[in-house]
């Protein structure tokens, strides 16, 4: 039994076909898509390493079949920087220092972009200290998470700002 | 020694040229790759043909294997194999041969033995890793098992020959009973720690393929030379014919210091089925083969006279290894070094429990050790009616206490007035609860001091200057997260005299000079070492061409009388002599030069120095009065560990363990039934590590220290201390804040609920 | 994970029909039943994907004044939905109070009543269990710890539910709407979950083949608007399970007495802990420590520690029930705190 799929896949469509309904998300990016950016920390929703945007939201995708996702567009750390443009929120967490080893980088930096979408945080520290707490950083670069997604989230009312202005 | 101090929190944009890379606070070098999500980790390999290999770990704690539905897995569609006793590769060498401190008994399959829960019984080899994985379900083991000792009340006590990395025992100065009966006021107290388990975020992955003989790894390590002669040996091959690639690793804290079983396994595997194969252990198989820090009950007795002296200290330590092998953590490490007193005894003791080998973990020993120390110190000043600095500074150890030896540096009190001064320490009432804030929570302050060793290992580093003036240094240096990238490119650039853009800079690959093992908070020193002394051999033979050649405008200077800095060489004596290294190769016909380096430790300093990074930790904390829960609201700490590489990195690294430190005061505890010896929480949703929203306002303060001695950098460690001073400052806060003293980590609300 | 048969139906009428087959789970985000099946705790034969179907992800205001909420309505869309959040927010506190951003962005109201028990000898696979393997026994019985039950456990089970979303759902006397084989039906939340009794693996209501459509917030439920909390007190600040939660909801009378209460504890019992004579407690009197602390008693009264470990957890309820009609009484804050039902979330 085969289970054909299609996904906007970082803005790309692509047609896949799947002969497995266990695989997650997650594994189908790394394993056979080729694409490691995402990572797998736990496997079970608990440590958010592998957050990648589904139709714009924020989700584990350890936690997602694949085979339930016909149609949708996935948005993962590979296809967010413009090029050899950082995405701020990129650039952001660079200049902050918002990592060490990097291993929860590309799930804290999908999470950081979903939140930011998601609007309710705002430029708030606690706001975006508790909507980031669904990534684990073992090595301890909160600090830095926490001034990375304010200065990101501040440019991105900035920009928002200036199209309102604009229009 | 000189005293002044950089503050690194709130780094200017900018930040001022040091004239050099060395002190900049430059950012990640390996940044753009990890935001993107390109930077390759072992698991994101994938080579042509690879097959996926799944763990069937033991669901008993001690025992046998009695049956695996073999067949069952087989039959499952996409499996290739079923890696068992009987048929996994034989070894070389029994994985329980002991060779060494950093040996440790490894299960590869070889009988049919559980000792220990979640220890590896069979690895299922498949197509696509959800036939692997659903291939180790379907072999539904069964069990000879027997009851297990789990806990440290389960074992007979017994002084191991050993504790850490072959630290004594147990060790002594002057006469406790005497320094008690002295005393004007004694106390005693038992603290505990639990069972930690590292958790780094990346699993230890491992993809393995062999070409013949010929083994290419691609392994999150903390040690490629070790883990070569590790594997070599199991495998009966030359370490020369083990390539491992270990460019990142997502995380270390000292369980990928030496090869995990599951790793060996993945190679295992690969040799049996003749093709790639790639093997990440799941979150929960984690919890038994990688290590963990052991748990401990320490008993700490102090004397102290009237001015506030202490007249003993007394720390006894209980600790616990595995039935089968050996490491004890050595919580007695800090008690050695930290305080004055003229009588000080430590004593470690030890069970065996049927649990995986406990292994080094983040300031092993000390991060323990603290804890009680610097509770046991506050719980004094409290009977003494002092302020907890003013009687830490009371107790100023101005040698080193146990060796008589002074320190190589020792900013320390510079450390405690900076941090007590940002902290705003002056004025905290004396007395528990005391205050609260406006929306009615306790609110405590607290401090502890922080101590590491400064350690060095061997490390060996090559280095090379080309006609165009650029540069290369290579050597197998490691990044676990510490910015090893960034700032031994720095040491390099500064090293060879050229810019970082002039700079090829490699490392994390076992085919490079072997840098040693990155633990210990020693990596800088050695890794840094190895490239300082491969530059200054470069530079010098550059410097032997020029001042030999009556055509340089360096002619006669020697070489001691040059500098090597922006791709010239200058004459010290004459800033307004010197040469491009362009010119000079050009000249002597070369393409290039070649240099080699090496580190160490040296043994005459050791012998005269006491060598320490030092620190000073202030929390504040809030606690709700009937509900018990705690929020960390301030750390402040303040460290001193020689010379500063790149503040942002240290600053960073300062917070992680900060961070590790709240983690343990108040979160970390592996719990295990008794009964079975599994685990109740071996998960990331129940095993509590900090999130972000527990994390406060943080600041690290960047103490200046010089060190002529220390090594040729003057760098001691940072990545370990700042867990060391920590958990006992919240500790000690909790208690400011709630008049109640919780001896058992981690401090949780049931605990405070009175 | 077992190899299972996916089903994608186009309608409930389908999706009900192909639920009725044996050894089959009907499967909404899988934040739940993907972590089971990963763990081996469950493993379906076939799974009936009812994410697309249609008509069950819209939040209705009823002509009753009643609230119906589609079952695959996502945890974070109703948080968010203004006129929910505003009119419940205690529910919406305790949706934002549980899991993490990316979960309940999955999650789906239907399914967070479906949630399992974060027992380790349920989730472990092997240790005895009789949610898990009637019959086999109950291995947290000789070691409960912190998680398990003070209330309705059984020599059976000593589980607990982790969901905070029932737990003001169960205050509110939430109507769960029910498609099955035999029509459609609706059970109030307070009789969905099931105590352990004999039987604990009869975890609800639900019978072979049912499928949750929709929640109803009957009319009355929006009476508590202004006075209404829920606080959740966990060991991490956030993304952790409540060691003991509450919702409280109150109105009070023109004379400044309570007209109507609600309490519902969390973390407790194998469902949200609800008991009428602290309500009654309350209804007349001034709003006061002593009129909280006496209902807060009653809602306590039967506790029992189902072991040494979890005995802190009656008293510490006893606070927090309590704590949670304190802050209901000073009335629902504008906005939901940044730390949404934390102790330390007071704005």
């Amino acid at each position: 039994m085969t289970f054909p799929l299609r996904l906007t896949l970082n803005g790309q469509a692509r047609e896949i076909v799947l002969d497995d309904p266990r695989v997650t998300l997650l594994d189908l990016l790394r394993e056979r898509l080729g694409l490691t950016g995402a990572k797998k920390g736990c496997d079970r929703g608990q440590c958010g390493a592998c957050t990648v945007l589904v139709d714009g939201r924020r989700i584990n995708s350890c936690l997602t079949l694949a085979a339930s996702l016909d149609g949708a567009e996935i948005l993962t750390i590979e296809g967010l920087a413009d090029g050899d443009r950082l995405h701020p929120v990129q650039a952001a967490f660079i200049a902050h220092d918002g990592f060490q080893c990097g291993f929860c980088t590309p799930g804290q930096i999908m999470s950081a972009v979903g939140l930011i979408r998601e609007g309710q945080a705002g430029t708030d520290p606690e706001r975006i200290r508790e909507g980031m707490s669904g990534n684990l950083c073992r090595c301890g670069a909160y600090a830095g998470i926490l001034e990375a997604v304010r200065e990101a989230s501040h440019d991105a009312a900035d920009r928002t700002e200036q199209r309102e202005d604009a229009a | 020694m000189t005293a002044t101090s950089t503050p690194a929190s709130n780094l200017p944009a900018g930040a001022i040229r040091h004239g050099s890379s060395i002190g900049q606070p430059l950012t990640r070098r390996d940044g753009p790759l990890k935001v993107t999500g390109q930077a390759r980790f072992s698991a994101d390999n994938l080579p042509p043909g690879t097959l996926h290999a799944a763990l069937c770990v033991a669901r008993i704690a001690k025992g046998r294997v009695t049956g695996l539905d073999v067949a069952a897995a087989e039959a499952h569609p996409g499996v290739v194999a079923v890696m068992r006793p009987g048929n996994a590769p034989t070894l070389a060498k029994d994985p329980d041969a002991k060779d060494g401190p950093f040996t440790f008994r490894l299960d590869l399959l070889q009988n049919d033995r559980v000792r220990y829960a979640n220890q590896p019984i069979a690895v299922v080899i498949a197509e696509t890793l959800e036939a692997a994985t659903e291939g180790a379900r379907l072999l539904a083991p069964t069990y000879a098992a027997e009851t297990p000792r789990i806990g440290l009340d389960a074992g007979e006590a017994f002084t191991p020959d050993s504790v850490g990395v072959g630290a004594p025992p147990a060790e002594s100065e002057g006469d406790i009973e005497a320094g008690l009966a002295a005393a004007s006021r004694t106390i005693a107290a038992t603290y505990e720690t639990p069972a930690q388990y590292h958790n780094a975020m990346e699993p230890h992955a491992a993809l393995a393929q062999w070409d013949g003989d010929r083994l290419t790894l691609h392994m999150p390590t903390q040690a490629l030379a070790m883990s070569q002669g590790r594997l070599a040996g199991l495998f009966g091959i030359n370490p020369d014919d083990i390539h491992i690639e270990s460019p990142y690793l997502g995380g270390g804290f000292g369980s990928k210091g030496v090869p995990a079983g599951p790793q060996v396994l993945a190679c295992m595997a690969a040799r049996l089925v003749g093709r790639p194969v790639k093997l990440v252990p799941t979150r929960t198989q984690m919890y038994g083969p990688m290590g963990h820090r052991g748990p401990t009950r320490q008993t700490l007795r102090l004397g102290a006279d009237a001015a506030g002296k202490l007249t003993a200290l007394d720390h006894h330590i209980l600790t616990a290894s595995s039935s089968f092998d050996d490491f004890f953590e050595p919580a007695g490490r800090a008690t050695s070094t930290l305080y004055a007193s003229p009588a000080i005894a430590i004593r470690h003791e030890a069970v065996r429990l049927d649990t995986g080998t406990p292994l080094f973990m983040r300031a092993p020993g000390e991060a323990t050790g603290s804890v009680a120390l610097e509770s046991a110190l506050d719980e004094m000043a409290h009977e003494l009616g002092m302020d907890p600095l003013e009687f830490r500074l009371a107790n100023y150890a101005e040698v080193e206490p146990l060796t008589g030896k002074p320190f190589s540096s020792k900013a320390l009190r510079e450390c405690y007035r900076r941090g007590a001064e940002a902290f705003g320490w002056a004025g905290r009432p004396l007395q528990p609860r005391q205050t609260r804030d406006s929306d009615g929570f306790l609110v405590g302050t607290g401090m502890g001091t922080a101590t590491f060793p400064a350690l060095i290992f061997e490390g060996l580093a090559r280095a090379e200057i080309r006609a165009d003036g650029s540069g290369t240094v290579e050597l197998g240096a490691i990044d676990m997260g510490q910015g090893s990238w960034t700032a031994l490119a720095q040491i390099a650039a500064d090293g060879l005299g050229i810019g970082m853009d002039a700079l090829t800079f490699r490392m994390g690959s076992s085919d490079l000079p072997n840098a040693g093992i990155a633990g210990g908070s020693g990596h800088t020193a050695t890794a840094g070492g190895a490239i300082h002394a491969a530059a200054g051999d470069v530079i010098r033979q550059l410097a032997d061409l020029a001042t030999n050649d009556p055509a340089s405008p360096l002619y006669g200077a020697g070489n001691a009388g040059v500098t090597a800095a922006e791709g010239r060489l200058t004459r010290r004596d004459d800033p307004g002599r010197s040469e491009a290294f362009t010119e000079i190769l050009k000249r002597a016909g070369r393409s290039s030069i070649e240099g080699q380096g090496k580190a160490g430790a040296d043994p005459a300093a050791q012998a005269t120095y006491a060598m320490h990074a030092h620190g000073a930790v202030f929390a504040e904390v809030k606690v709700d009065p009937d509900l018990g829960q705690i929020r960390v609201s301030r750390l402040t700490g303040a460290f001193a560990a020689g010379r500063v590489i790149n503040p942002r990195l240290v600053q960073s690294q300062y917070y992680g363990g900060m961070i590790w430190g709240l983690s343990f005061a108040l979160h970390e505890r592996a719990e295990m039934d008794p009964r079975t010896g599994r685990f109740l929480n071996d998960n990331l949703a129940e095993y509590h590590v900090p999130v972000n929203a527990d994390v406060p306002a943080m600041e690290a303060i960047l103490v200046h220290e010089d060190d002529a001695v220390v090594n040729a950098l003057g760098v001691k460690g940072v990545g370990e201390i700042g867990i060391t001073g920590t958990v006992g400052a919240i500790a000690n806060a909790i208690w400011h804040a709630t008049g109640v003293r919780v001896r058992e980590m981690p401090i949780t609300l049931d605990k405070l609920l009175g | 994970m077992k190899r299972f048969d996916y089903i994608r139906p186009a309608s409930v009428p389908e999706a009900v029909a192909a639920g009725q087959q044996p050894d089959t789970a009907y499967l909404a985000a899988g934040t739940n039943l993907v972590d089971l099946m990963k763990g081996g705790v469950t493993a379906p034969a076939r799974i009936v994907d009812i994410t697309r179907l249609p008509g069950l992800s819209s939040i209705e205001r009823l002509p009753d004044g009643a609230t119906r909420v589609g079952a695959l309505v996502r945890n974070s869309d109703l948080a968010h939905d203004a006129a929910f959040e505003k009119t419940y927010p205690m529910v919406a506190e305790a949706l934002l109070a549980g899991a993490s951003a990316q979960l309940r962005n999955a999650a789906t109201v239907g399914g967070n009543l479906m949630q399992r028990t974060r027992c380790p000898y349920f989730t472990d696979a092997v240790s005895p269990c009789n949610k898990r393997a009637p019959g086999s026994g109950c291995a947290a019985l000789g070691h409960a710890t912190r998680i398990h039950a003070v209330e309705g456990w059984s020599e059976h089970c000593i589980a607990t539910h982790p969901s905070d979303f029932c737990v003001p759902l169960a205050a509110l006397d939430a109507v769960v709407e029910i498609a099955g084989p035999d029509g459609a039906r609706e059970v109030p939340l307070t009789a969905f979950h099931h105590l352990p009794g004999d039987h604990p693996e009869r975890e609800t209501d639900l019978r072979p083949g049912e499928l949750i459509t929709a929640l109803r917030l009957p009319p009355e439920a929006a009476a508590f608007q202004g006075r209404a909390r829920y606080l959740k007190v966990r060991d991490r600040t956030s993304y952790a399970f409540a060691v003991v939660s509450a919702a409280a909801a109150l109105t009070l009378e023109a004379d400044g007495t309570i007209g109507r209460a609600r309490l519902a504890l969390g973390g407790l019992a194998l469902k949200p802990w609800r008991v009428a004579e602290a309500e009654a407690a309350l209804a007349g009197q001034a709003p006061s420590p002593e009129a909280y602390a006496k209902a807060a008693a009653a809602a306590l009264a039967g506790a029992k520690p189902s072991g040494e470990a979890n005995a802190f957890k009656i008293e510490l309820a006893r606070r927090v029930a309590v704590r949670a009609l304190t802050l209901a009484a000073a009335g629902t804050p504008a906005r939901i705190p940044a730390l949404p039902a934390s102790p330390f979330g007071i704005v």
